[in-house]
């Protein structure tokens, strides 16, 4: 029987346990190099799980995907353009407030997430308590708790993935609301976004970066093939004004 | 009461504790920074300790430790918290 081969990206802060989970799942199938044209180090493995084989990308550990450092670009540009079937986000459970920054600016990009907050083990003996039932119920995506290092929570992840994979999950992820007058600014851009780069791209992120004056996810934009032959035609009207 | 005053992160002294109160920074990218590490209003910082040249500086915020130079501190105003005014 023919497998289906799925792609999985790992995003999470630096020190949450991200290439241990990495290295639990795919053991010695994995090789390292760097990213085409950047000096971040590139991890990618696989594993197959109940008759679907999955490749997993180790994104660079990293506290934001805005703040325009190479990694971060790389992490961004790999979930955006790559558009991977999942995008697991590991937490620091000793740390969940500083980790939730990131969950929240994946969740915006796109809704194929699951969240694994790791180090479970470690909040234990800290007398942290996480109600990951209610976090999944606020964040719209599943949450799991794992110990990566101790092995635990991961039968729990690969069933959730593979339930995910299958389309058994629907995720309704948390929606951030900005001030009223960036609603409003979100509002009038994405009818624009979307004639511009169709519907391949999450709109409503890309109208907030381009609020925020994201010019580094302009030029990304920029080196991506034309999304369709519609827009090839609008702009081949405007003769040698070809610029966006 | 009088109210605590307000200060810049760079002038607390290492075993201060520190609530941020706003970021005042023209470079955007730096603000954004400082955000992601978790430098928001409102929230405490521990100080560390100061490198053996003075700068930079470990901070701890958000469960984690965190170091900026003092070009970064000298932007993040806010007040001292001493165990009377918490």
């Amino acid at each position: 029987m023919a497998m289906n081969e799925y792609t999985i990206a790992l995003a999470g802060n630096p020190n949450t346990g991200k290439s241990t989970l990495f290295n639990v799942l795919t053991g010695l199938r994995q090789h390292t190099g760097n990213w085409p044209g950047k000096t971040v180090v590139h991890a990618e493995g696989f594993f197959t799980y109940n008759n679907n084989r999955y490749r997993m990308i180790d994104l660079p550990g990293t506290y934001s995907l805005y703040s325009n450092s190479a990694d971060e670009e790389v992490a961004r540009d790999f979930i955006i353009f790559e558009k991977p079937d999942i995008t697991i986000v590991v937490l620091d459970a000793t740390a969940l407030e500083r980790n939730l920054n990131l969950a929240l600016q994946v969740l915006e990009m796109t809704s194929n997430v699951i969240v694994c907050v790791n180090l479970m083990d470690e909040a234990k003996k800290k007398g942290i308590r996480i109600d990951t039932k209610k976090l999944a119920a606020t964040l719209g995506v599943p949450v799991i708790p794992i110990s990566a290092r101790n092995k635990e929570g991961i039968d729990t992840l690969l069933k959730t993935i593979d339930s995910m994979v299958l389309g058994k999950i629907k995720t309704n992820p948390i929606t951030v609301r900005y001030s009223p007058e960036i609603e409003q600014c979100i509002e009038k851009l994405i009818p624009r976004v979307k004639e511009v780069i169709g519907d391949a791209y999450p709109a409503r992120w890309v109208a907030l970066r381009l609020l925020d004056g994201d010019m580094s996810l302009l030029r990304a934009f920029q080196q991506q093939p034309l999304p369709s032959v519609k827009e090839v035609s609008i702009y081949a009207c405007h003769g040698p004004a070809k610029s966006i | 009461m009088v109210r605590a005053k307000i200060s810049r992160l760079s002038d607390s002294e290492p075993g201060e504790r520190f609530r941020i109160a706003k970021l005042d920074i023209n470079d955007d990218i730096m603000k954004r920074r400082l955000l992601d590490l978790g430098f928001v209003p409102g929230c405490e910082v521990a100080v560390l300790q100061k490198s053996p040249l003075g700068d930079p500086t470990a901070y701890r915020v958000c469960n984690t430790t965190i170091a900026l130079r003092k070009e970064e501190s000298d932007h993040i105003y806010g007040e001292r918290i001493y165990d009377g005014n918490e």
